[in-house]
């Protein structure tokens, strides 16, 4: 077993453990959904005019909950200082890290968010092309997300940095992920021009999140 | 017999409270088979808890 | 308080009529509650299959058909749902004012089995929803707040989970679900206030049918099967946690004698 499976399955095993929030995102992501109803008033189509849009502030705010314990934990326990003197490329432990925590946090919200579609009334095809924008996009949350978790991690308050730091970040994210997920419904644009670009965010952030992070560790001490 | 029009409906709520119910019965079940399996290997071992022994070692 | 290992009779014999102390000791709770298990089983099934005939004995409601037949689920499964919690703030004031030592467990197991109705409570009423107001899900006053009793219990669940030592989650656990049940009335009501406020546009009944007699007596069959099923449930559950707590024991004895 190569030193990044060995961590991406550790990193797996913690976070659907007791307390290691895999499960926590997806119930905040039905509160944060449930919320959105009672304030702007429980009609069905207007709530499934703005679905897409729900569910992905939803999505984003979910993942954002889990990602401040990225590296926290591990550097409460002292695994962190072993990571940062360990053979394994950093870049690569952080990637294994990042991997791990997209798997448990926030894949359960791209299987979640259909579900929750039901309670804004957003017909079947609309789901799953939201699901689909989800799963294109969440790597891009977690991958950039990681870069402000690393950040903060030296920090004691550092918690209630991360998201101000990272939700710029996600804008473009955020965008072209409602952007496909309409496009997919109203077919006023072709879906593959917003989803493209989704995707190449994704993958933009999966090499500079871990690159960015690195700088941050090595230069935290 | 006759359950109208929307019988797909009356038939997948009964099945799913169905299957709730079973999940739910089903892991307490699972649970206490568990639970009993590993009392039972540390009692083989002779670690018991302190009233067992102390019944055990008066006649 | 008896001494654990000393010899006594035991307990619903002559020498030693039952009492409510009994309950109070896990071991004694177990010896009574075991032998019952078996009987409250076979009297939960003999109740449900005496329910479903009469649920498909009874008549069709005269303006929704035959959907009315999912009444008698979601009904029940909504009181049910509530009951639990009740149940658990009960257990809740056991845990903070009386200390009772079964008062942790009760709170404990009763949590998923109340989830699980009321996500019955949730599944039934959407798909009673669909045929009979056109969409699977409507934000009527009924339904959103037994979803937020929903979040709740997931709440309550997570909490256990999440924090590690026993008698803190117990602690942490009975002072939320007593918050809870103190806001219950003021969510109902709040949700019952913000849906008259919006008046949705779509053409629904706001309630259930008004129960005809006919109706009446396979819902109160119905209601004492679910009822008998949460008992048996219950019980079987707390008897699990029960001896969930004594193989930790035991298995620390072991972690502490092999340090000797």
């Amino acid at each position: 077993m190569t030193a990044f499976s060995a961590l991406l399955m550790r990193d797996l095993r913690l976070a659907v453990r007791a307390g290691g929030g895999a499960g926590m995102g997806v119930l905040y992501f039905l509160i944060v959904v449930t919320l959105v109803p009672f304030a702007i008033g429980p009609e069905l189509a207007l709530l499934r005019r703005i679905g897409p849009a729900i569910l992905w502030l939803g999505a984003l705010l979910a993942s954002l909950l889990t990602l401040d314990r990225l590296f926290a934990a591990d550097r409460e326990d002292g695994s962190l200082d072993l990571l940062l003197m360990a053979g394994m490329p950093l870049e690569i432990a952080i990637g294994a890290k990042a991997l791990a925590h997209w798997l448990a946090s926030a894949l359960p919200l791209v299987i979640a968010a259909p579900v929750l579609g039901i309670f804004l009334n957003i017909e079947p095809r609309a789901m799953a092309a939201i699901a689909i924008t989800l799963l294109a996009g969440t790597p891009a949350l977690t991958f950039l997300g990681l870069i402000g978790a690393a950040l903060a991690v030296t920090l004691r308050r550092g918690g209630l940095l991360v998201p101000v730091l990272i939700l710029p970040l996600t804008v473009p994210v955020l965008i072209f992920g409602v952007a496909a997920s309409e496009a997919a419904i109203t077919t006023t644009m072709p879906f593959g021009t917003p989803f493209s670009i989704l995707c190449a965010l994704s993958l933009m952030s999966v090499v500079v999140g871990p690159l960015a992070a690195a700088v941050a560790f090595r230069h935290a001490e | 017999m006759n359950l109208g029009p929307h019988a797909d409906f009356i038939i997948s709520a009964y099945a799913a409270t169905a299957l709730v119910i079973a999940v739910l019965a089903a892991w307490i079940w699972l649970d206490f088979r568990a639970l009993i399996r590993r009392l039972a290997e540390l009692e083989a071992r002779g670690i018991t808890r302190r009233s067992e022994r102390a019944d055990a070692s008066q006649p | 308080m008896d001494k654990i290992g000393s010899p006594q009779a035991a307990p619903g014999t002559s020498k030693r009529p039952l009492s409510v102390g009994d309950l109070a000791n896990p071991s004694r709770f177990l010896s009574i509650v075991e032998p019952l298990l078996p009987w409250l089983a076979g009297a939960t099934v003999l109740l449900m299959a005496l329910g479903l005939n009469q649920v498909l004995a009874a008549p069709d409601d005269y303006q929704q058909g035959a959907t009315v037949k999912i009444m008698y689920l979601h009904v029940p499964s909504a009181w049910l749902g509530m009951l639990c919690w009740g149940i658990m703030s009960i257990a809740a004031l056991g845990t903070l004012v009386w200390r009772h030592p079964l008062a942790d467990v009760a709170a404990k197991t009763a949590a998923p089995i109340g989830a699980a109705f009321t996500l019955i409570c949730l599944i039934t009423g959407s798909l009673w929803g669909r045929p009979t107001w056109g969409t699977y899900w409507v934000w009527d006053a009924r339904l959103t707040s037994v979803l937020i009793l929903f979040l709740l219990y997931l709440g309550v669940i997570a909490l256990w989970r999440t924090v590690e030592d026993p008698s803190r989650a117990a602690r942490a656990a009975a002072v939320f679900t007593l918050v809870g049940a103190l806001n219950l009335p003021i969510i109902k009501f709040s949700v019952d206030w913000w849906n008259t406020l919006h008046q949705p546009a779509s053409i629904f009944r706001a309630g259930g049918p008004t129960i005809a007699p006919s109706l009446l007596l396979p819902l109160v069959i119905m209601a004492i099967a679910f009822t008998l099923l949460f008992i048996t449930l219950h019980l079987a559950a707390m008897r699990n946690e029960i001896l969930r707590r004594r193989l930790r024991t035991l298995r620390l004895m072991q972690a502490q004698s092999a340090e000797h």
